[in-house]
């Protein structure tokens, strides 16, 4: 698992090639975990699997099996370890491999409520290892990277598959609640660059302040059906078109929540103006920090990733465009499908691993 | 301050009518004269620029024809005072609200103009186009924000010493000015506006928008109301230095549960902007939201900065515009955020004049045919309101400040200043010797003794002008105008930049020609000189006796005694005492030639300096003769000299052939100033200094060798020579009161070729 400032992601591989004799053996406890997560889509009020993310007859460590993809909000993880007390997770034998900054913050929790020892993993180490394995055994026969095509034009813009056969060095850029900034050169070379804190949980954070909304899906959906001009101010409100002395196209946004300034403009737009908006502003700031390090780096793929683009067509288009007009098509934007489970498959992947190590 | 009169605006209201008084005198100052206008009008104040003639006394020295012996007084030369026509810029920041008033102001006192044209600049220009041309009768004439910005951000870091500050919240002292880098280029300039603009600038005329983001002043501004229904930016600065962000924003240890080790982030970190804003279901405040909305843009547009800043290898990084002005809140987490992303490699600038750059741009632009890059300009600190924090805690008078008229004048020097070509670093020389904005006893002290010091002035420059029957009434102006300097400076010692001896002494006769007392000390100058001469003869006679090293030490007195009657022999060794290397020196082949930067008149320069130069002329080494260019103290300037010279040259030979044979070269500084900025010189000076082959610089007295220059390095030997003639200043020295100071340096890797070795083979 991986736990994160607002999102603990959870993955679960499912053996399918169970016999009978096994099964036999199997204690009960853990037959119930696995009927319990693979026999719903939801858990408790907050918990979901993402069923169409799921990864089908995979082999991992000499076994046949499902892989599940399940999250839920970080704000849940006391009743989760409450559950793992109930449900005493302790007398598996198992180990819970766990990165995100929550594998620190309640590793303690585990310890004293449930007597379970977590195998704390950097966070970082997992995402790249998760992200380059996923990719290698591809999204059930399908490319798991993706990338739109004629990203300056809303018409024609397509979304279309790739594969990442040769990554490196490519920047990653990870936008969750904040945003980490990665240059991977290899599997085992990495730094990072940089990060920001205007991320999810800031889009997140400020629609709820903005708008009551509560969830991120709301905010989402406020956000689709905004226009987010009414609460900009653009370079044609400024210089009543483009600014030609610097080559800015009048559409440009020169102040984000410029608007927002004068009264009557903040008594006259909607709460779904605000919403997008809010998500024109975080995604294209992010798209501005990622390519000027894509520069500094001297790196021409930048790979999206995180929770933020979870359903997030809108930011991942915005994206695609940035990369692509600012840097007069140097530079692509790729995305995955997994978006923000990559960490969780990492530390997987490390408890398989010392499975393997005798 | 004086000049900053706080306007009723109870009885402004909204109509703007005249009822409005402006106090003439003090704020549209020399406006009968103004020549060309030019208006920055911003999203809350204007800024108006305007080019005048200013007309004051100068004091004149004349020679008598003595040949004809007219002098029927003994006097050796005639003082008069003229009247000249000098150039100045002024500025003047005001809000909004007040632009009917003072355009109509405008209007009536205008009588001299031939201007039909306005330059205008700033996104409040259109708006405000139709009134000024309806009100003032000239055609508005629009210039390109961002020109206008960079053309006035050349012009500061270039004239004004003291431009560019760092900014620390809580060192001794907020505001840490930087030394002006000779070569000004390339620079970053962020300018924060509703948006930002990342903008290099190579040369004076190339710069370009290499960046920018929609994150700016308008986010903060938007952004802010929608959250905490606060109108007003201002307001908003002030609820978010009050707030704390923690509250909101999820921190790197929200998330660890403390510091995120193995990438070197630390618990405190914002991890995610109001991150924790969406899972809270509580009410968060004002405050807090502010705070956090400050700290997330100011963190981005710092980001971006350095990015940029990185990307383009470029170390000096301006920040300008509404967002920043003045405002300490913003240039703390704008610093706060460069030196994290950074590491401290890249300082965050600010400008102490950057709310008048757009003005100054569009004057500029107006202004092209009349070469104004071609001069050097001077703040006078007379006329201009200073820098002034808006910080609650560091200014109580904080609140008067919206609805008051903030000024800045720059005088058109008469020169060209540049460096000295012998400065060993230009780019690290730093003039004065103690810096008053960081030692608050030094600046107690001081301040103390010109306080004390300022009635002896105004009874001097009384009875300079014993004609006038108005001069104790202006003398009185002049005391009320320094003693509230004064004031100011004790509660904003960075007012005009690194508070410092000279600037006091400066911003003294600034003030002093304000209310034209242009010369002081002529009288005195002249009874001096005269006394002096009449011994000169007897003194080289006498010197002449001596044997050559008797000789030379006697010389090396002379000029340490000039300054001071009493002084009579002190014994060696001196506080600071070279002299033996001096000799040892002297000994050795000729110097090539000589800059001597002299100090007072009388004595000093005639029976001290002269006969000491006579000697380097004898030896063979040409001498540059450098003197102020206008009056200070009782220093002798270079019109005085001329008239010493003359008269010396005619009584002894060495000084006659010395002159004849362009030996003996006198030259203006430049300055009118009695300390010494070697970074501001005449160009002619500079020339000099570089034809000649200058291999040695002679700096006399207390003004120029110590309180400032003392710790000056320069490419060629040095003789830095002055009894220190203060108590304090003596302590802080670690001597004693007339303690001598004799520095001989010779610079580091040329020592070889000027002192005889030590031993012989």
């Amino acid at each position: 698992m991986d736990i994160g400032g607002t999102l603990v992601k959870l993955v679960y591989f499912e053996p399918v090639d169970i016999t009978a004799e096994e099964e036999q053996e199997e204690v009960e406890n853990l037959k119930s975990i696995r009927r319990y997560l693979t026999s719903n889509v939801a858990y408790g009020k907050t918990g979901v699997r993402d069923v169409h993310l799921e990864l089908r007859n995979l082999t991992m460590c000499g076994r046949t099996g499902n892989l599940h993809f399940i999250r839920f909000p970080t704000q849940a993880m006391p009743r989760f370890i409450q559950m793992g007390h109930d449900k005493n997770f302790s007398s598996l034998h198992t180990t819970l491999c766990a990165t995100g900054g929550g594998a620190y913050k309640f590793e303690n929790d585990f310890r004293m409520m449930a007597n379970l020892e977590l195998l704390k993993l950097d966070e970082l180490d997992c995402l790249i290892r998760g992200l380059l394995y996923v990719d290698r055994v591809g999204f059930n026969g399908h490319p798991e990277c993706y990338y739109f095509q004629n990203p300056s034009d809303t018409q024609s813009c397509m979304k279309k598959p790739c594969n990442l056969d040769n990554p490196f060095p490519m920047l990653l850029v990870n936008i969750g609640s904040g945003v980490s900034i990665l240059a991977v050169y290899s599997k085992n070379n990495y730094k990072r660059v940089t990060g920001t804190s205007l991320g999810g949980g800031t889009f997140l954070g400020l629609c709820c302040l903005l708008t009551g909304c509560e969830t991120f899906e709301e905010a989402l959906e406020m956000a689709s059906k905004g226009d987010s001009t009414n609460v900009d101010k653009l370079v044609k409100d400024i210089y009543g078109g483009d600014y030609e002395r610097f080559g800015l196209q009048g559409s440009a946004v020169a102040s984000s929540f410029g608007h927002m300034m004068s009264k009557e403009k903040r008594d006259s737009i909607s709460k779904e103006d605000l919403a997008r908006a809010m998500l024109v502003t975080i995604t294209n700031n992010i798209g501005s920090i990622a390519r000027m390090c894509a520069v500094n780096e001297k790196i021409e793929r930048v790979v999206f990733v995180g929770n933020f683009l979870r359903i997030n067509t809108v930011s991942t288009k915005l994206l695609a465009y940035a990369m692509d007009f600012w840097s007069k098509g140097q530079l692509r934007a790729l995305f995955l499908e997994h978006e923000g489970y990559f960490g969780a498959v990492g530390a997987l992947m490390e408890l398989l691993k010392a499975a393997e190590d005798p | 301050m004086a000049e900053c009169v706080r306007l009723d605006r109870s009885a402004s209201s909204h109509t703007m009518d005249k009822s409005i008084t402006l106090p003439p005198d003090e704020i549209f100052r020399n406006l009968e004269n103004a020549k060309r206008f030019a208006i920055d009008i911003g999203g809350s104040l204007t800024k108006l620029a305007y080019y005048s003639t200013v007309q004051h006394k100068v004091a004149k020295v004349r020679s008598f024809d003595h040949s004809t012996k007219e002098a029927s007084s003994d006097k050796l030369y005639e003082i008069s005072m003229q009247e000249e026509v000098s150039a100045r810029l002024h500025f003047i920041k005001f809000e909004n609200a007040y632009i009917e008033t003072c355009l109509d102001f405008i209007k009536d006192h205008l009588v001299n103009t031939e201007t039909k044209v306005i330059k205008a600049t700033g996104g409040g220009a259109h708006k405000f186009k139709e009134l000024i041309q309806r009100k003032l009768g000239l055609k508005v004439d629009k210039e390109d924000e961002m020109t206008c910005l960079i053309k006035g951000c050349n012009f500061v870091l270039r004239n004004i010493p003291h431009e560019a500050f760092v900014y620390a919240k809580h060192a001794d002292s907020e505001f840490r000015f930087q030394t002006t880098h000779p070569d000004i280029f390339p620079y970053l300039l962020i300018n924060i506006g509703s948006g930002v603009s990342i903008v290099k600038v190579e040369s004076e005329d190339k710069f370009e928008r290499i960046g920018g983001s929609s994150i700016g002043g308008g986010t903060f501004w938007g952004l802010g109301a929608l959250l905490t229904k606060t109108k007003r930016f201002d307001e908003l600065l002030q609820l978010a230095s009050r707030g704390q962000h923690a509250s909101v924003d999820m921190l790197v240890k929200d998330i660890y549960g403390g510091s995120y080790g193995s990438l070197g982030l630390t618990g405190d970190l914002i991890a995610s902007s109001f991150g924790k804003s969406a899972t809270a279901d509580k009410e968060f405040s004002k405050e807090d939201m502010a705070k956090s909305l400050l700290h997330m843009i100011s963190n981005d547009i710092g980001q971006l900065a350095c990015l940029y800043a990185k990307l383009h290898n470029l170390s000096r990084v301006y920040f300008g515009g509404f967002f920043i002005r003045g405002h300490p809140v913003t240039m703390h987490t704008i610093t706060y955020s460069i030196n994290f992303f950074t590491k401290g490699e890249v300082q965050a600038l600010f400008l102490r004049h950057e709310g008048y750059l757009g003005a100054i741009g569009a004057f500029l632009k107006g202004a092209e045919e009349d070469n104004p890059n071609q001069y050097s300009w001077g703040e006078n600190y007379a006329g201009s309101s200073g820098l002034m924090s808006v910080s609650p805690d560091m200014n109580p008078m904080q609140r008067a400040r919206s609805g008051t008229f903030d000024m800045l004048e720059m005088d058109r020097l008469e020169r060209q200043l540049v460096n000295l070509p012998l400065l060993q670093d230009p780019s690290s020389y730093i003039p004065d010797t103690v810096d008053l904005t960081e030692d608050a006893l030094a600046r107690e002290y001081w301040l103390y003794c010109f306080e004390e010091a300022l009635d002896g002035v105004v009874k001097r420059a009384v009875a300079s002008q014993p004609d006038m029957p108005e001069a104790a009434e202006r003398a009185e102006k002049f005391s009320q105008k320094y003693r509230h300097k004064l004031q100011t400076l004790r509660h904003q010692p960075f007012a005009y930049g690194s508070l410092t001896v000279r600037s006091l002494l400066d911003t003294r006769e600034h003030c002093l020609n304000e209310f034209n007392f242009p010369d002081p000390y002529s009288k005195i100058k002249q009874k001096e000189n005269d006394v002096a001469l009449r011994y000169y003869q007897k003194a080289i006679k006498s010197l002449e006796e001596l044997s050559w090293e008797e000789r030379q030490f006697a010389l090396a007195q002379g000029v340490l005694a000039g300054n001071v009657f009493d002084w009579g022999a002190k014994a060696r060794p001196w506080l600071v005492d070279s002299y033996d290397q001096w000799l040892e020196r002297l000994k050795g082949p000729p110097h090539k030639c000589a800059l001597f930067f002299v100090d007072n008149s009388g004595v000093d320069i005639i029976l001290g300096v002269i006969p000491f130069v006579r000697e380097l002329l004898s030896r063979g080494t040409e001498v540059i003769l450098a003197s102020n260019s206008a009056p200070a103290l009782n220093d002798v300037t270079n019109g005085e000299l001329q008239i010493l010279t003359e008269r010396i040259a005619a009584m002894d030979p060495v000084i006659q052939a010395g002159l004849r044979e362009d030996r003996l070269t006198l030259v203006q500084s430049g300055s009118s100033s009695p300390c010494l900025d070697l970074s501001r010189l005449d160009k002619v000076l500079a020339m000099v200094v570089r034809e000649r082959q200058t291999d040695l610089v002679i700096i006399e007295g207390m003004g120029r060798a110590i309180h400032t220059n003392y710790y000056a390095m320069l490419s060629c030997e040095s003789l830095k020579m002055a009894v220190i003639k203060n108590s304090w200043l003596a302590d802080r020295l670690g001597g004693k009161l007339f303690s001598v100071v004799f520095k001989y340096e010779v610079p580091a890797g040329k020592s070889s070729q000027c002192s005889p070795p030590l031993t012989r083979s």
